[in-house]
């Protein structure tokens, strides 16, 4: 199966070994991965804060770029701008002809682990890691395209790796896009329930698929000198 | 105390964040309420397809809101309610203000009603010399403390039994004691008294009945049962988003909004009232005057995306859902509707320019919609109203509007996209100040050495 990568601008300048690490874990289940370099970022951060002109414009980018793949599915690690590529037809109400190639281009971009679960049937991709874990479900992933058991039934295929939950893994970890500067102290209100529920579990690590929610929840545990690690789930599948 | 405001959401925020007794309230409160809620929820087994039943019903009234309204109105006053009809609150008001003028009244008792906190009833009464009481427990303690509700359903959310015992103490006069019990007795033995002083009932309206002109109010201290049925002459205040095409619509709605409030199977009381009593020597009041409020509605409505607002049932769900809520409360939001839905109706009710900051308030999570009895898409209207506010609010987000447009401008070019990732990397060290937001509280993941496209290029 031949897939085109939409790595995400975060990934790409943030935290490049998630990209690489798909790319890998894709490759091992049998993909054909192919990434196009004019892809920058899908607009979410202008949708979200309220700017749709500019939100279009790159919308727009993306679809032509994207559509042009000849690639069976376009993946993405991230669930939130997975779920933004499905916000596109919002973006085009009165334009009938963008409105189709925005439905078309979002009918074949999936998240990475449900792309695993719900189109390769894929498992078990062989990974290792030795260690107790939890998982934090990233709100868009969850809510906005119903991955819940996908990850779940990857992380307890890792060889080694002590799956916990902790109570609140449905919760919001307080990112939220522009939220996190708009609001920086509710948003770290909200993060601290979630590390508080992190600390309690006893993990070395905490794993979710989505790299923003990461850098929040990563960012905390640092500044609290805490040896808890994050990790996205496609560095964890690709551990060996 | 006084009064917050919403366009001071940050600074209420901050404060409540510093205040160890009202986070303690709200999250044991808002943690009680969701589990019982999730309970409540899952011993129904078909709780989904009554979402999109009550959705459906609530879709159907809102498309013919007019003629469902006068459906409505004919059948309440053939059984002989008295209509009136407010455009705004301040219109609501002066009518309230002249009928109980009108029937020589002094003592007003009033029963919980959310519609009648945002008209601000309670202060035009008073001005108009009467006194004016608030019969719901919660209601009756916020009273107390002069403050506005903090929660749709639990009006004194934010309080601890001890606060209250404070607050009966300083107001009452009644021995201090931290037994709920005598509490609540002693604002019970308070508040009858108050009952069979009242010339005047005045109540909110849950559910209007199109059919039969009945309306329909739900509670739990039988305090309703009191305020409608005691004094002569009986006021309720009714959005005009309250329909319901038929009676037998009840029965979805009475399963879902119970559950969904207080994580109850159902209400302990369900009133309903159609017209006045038949017989001079039937008990119950002489007069029925039934208000029917816009107050901004018909803007909501006339509007595709904004409409589903008034598809809301008030049961205070996604506040208790909501992560922003749990945290800073219901003052915080300086509206009397707080929390996602309240940062969703409040713009649409005072103008977006007064209440700007609160549909930001949200971290987009989507718990809110998740929880809704009615699937009201709140992310989505939020999203709606900060996009109403960037292309209207102009002043004060000049720096915000220009940075958006150079991400525009970047995005659009892959090369200005690197180039500018390449510059941040090397200056990020010396980029410290505009980061401040992030990285008082947690530490900034730095731009990679070797970004994921540039790694692509030299492996494949």
């Amino acid at each position: 199966m031949k897939v085109s990568l939409f790595i995400t601008c975060l990934v790409d300048q943030l935290w490049s070994s998630v990209g690489t690490s798909c790319v890998e874990v894709l490759r091992r289940a049998g993909c054909e991965v192919e990434f196009d370099e004019r892809q920058t970022c899908c607009g979410q951060p202008a949708f979200n804060t309220g700017y749709r002109d500019e939100a279009r414009q790159v919308a727009k980018r993306f679809i032509e770029i994207f559509e042009a793949s000849t690639a069976d599915a376009i993946v993405s690690p991230s669930g939130s701008c997975t779920a933004m590529v499905h916000h596109f037809p919002e973006l085009f109400g009165e334009d009938p002809q963008w409105l189709e190639r925005a439905r078309s281009v979002g009918s074949r971009t999936y998240e990475f682990s449900s792309f695993l679960i719900r189109v390769l049937k894929v498992e078990d991709v062989g990974a290792t890691w030795n260690g107790r874990l939890t998982w934090h479900d990233a709100c868009h992933g969850l809510r906005d395209l119903n991955i819940k058991s996908e990850p779940r039934r990857l992380i307890r295929n890792v060889r080694g790796a002590e799956f916990v939950e902790i109570e609140n893994a449905e919760s919001c970890c307080g990112f939220g896009g522009t939220f996190s500067v708009k609001y920086p102290e509710i948003s770290v209100a909200i993060l601290d329930q979630k590390i508080e529920a992190i600390e309690r579990a006893g993990v070395e690590a905490v794993v979710s698929g989505d790299a923003s929610c990461l850098m929040q929840i990563g960012g905390r545990l640092s500044r609290k000198g805490s040896g808890i690690r994050v990790m996205h789930l496609a560095e964890l599948l690709n551990h060996r | 105390m006084t009064r917050m405001s919403t366009e001071t959401f940050s600074e209420n925020a901050k404060a409540a964040l510093r205040d160890a007794q009202l986070r303690g309230a709200l999250r044991h409160a808002t943690t009680l309420f969701g589990r019982k809620r999730r309970e409540a929820a899952a011993s129904v087994s078909n709780w989904e397809e009554l979402r999109n039943e009550a959705r459906a019903i609530k879709d159907e009234v809102l498309s013919q809101l007019d003629r469902y309204l006068e459906t409505f109105v004919t059948n309440a006053e053939k059984r002989g309610a008295k209509i009136h009809w407010a455009r705004d609150a301040a219109e609501a008001n002066d009518i309230i203000c002249q009928l109980t003028l009108a029937h020589g009244a002094r003592n007003v008792v009033k029963s919980k009603s959310m519609t009648t906190e945002e008209i601000h009833l309670n202060t035009a009464l008073e001005r108009a010399g009467m006194q004016v009481v608030e019969t719901d427990l919660g209601e009756y303690i916020i009273q107390l403390a002069g403050e506005i509700p903090s929660h749709i359903i639990a009006p004194a959310i934010h309080k601890t039994k001890r606060q209250i015992a404070e607050l009966f103490t300083t107001e009452l006069g009644m021995p201090p004691t931290d037994d709920v019990n005598a509490l609540t007795s002693t604002a019970r033995a308070t508040l009858r008294q108050r009952f069979a002083a009242a010339d005047i009932g005045i109540s909110g309206v849950n559910f209007g009945i199109a059919e039969t002109g009945t309306i329909v109010i739900v509670e739990n201290e039988g305090n309703i049962r009191l305020t409608t049925s005691l004094p002569r002459t009986h006021i309720a205040v009714m959005g005009i988003e309250k329909l319901l095409p038929r009676f037998a619509d009840l029965d979805i709605f009475f399963k879902l909004l119970p559950r969904s409030a207080a994580g109850q199977a159902l209400s302990t009381y369900q009133s309903f009232i159609t017209g006045t009593k038949r017989n001079a020597s039937d008990e119950g009041p002489d007069e029925l005057h039934i208000l029917l409020l816009d107050n901004g509605r018909s803007r909501m409505l006339a509007h595709p995306v904004t409409r589903q607002s008034l598809a809301c049932i008030r049961c205070g769900a996604c506040l208790n859902a909501c992560p922003v809520y749990q945290q800073v409360g219901g003052h915080a939001y300086g509206s009397v509707y707080p929390g996602p839905i309240g940062s969703v109706i409040t713009p649409q009710l005072i103008g977006i320019q007064k209440a700007a900051q609160l549909p930001y308030a949200s971290s987009l999570c989507g718990a809110c919609r998740e929880v809704c009895p009615v699937k009201i898409d709140i992310p989505r209207l939020l999203l709606h109203l900060r996009s109403e506010i960037s292309r209207t609010q102009r002043s004060g987000r000049a720096r915000e509007r220009l940075a958006f447009k150079f991400w525009a401008f970047a995005m659009m070019r892959p090369w200005v996209y690197e180039t500018t990732a390449r510059v941040g990397r090397g200056f990020q060290r010396w980029f410290k100040s505009p980061l401040k937001a992030w990285t008082n509280a947690r530490d900034l993941r730095p731009i990679e050495a070797e970004s994921f496209r540039e790694q692509w290029r030299r492996t494949r």
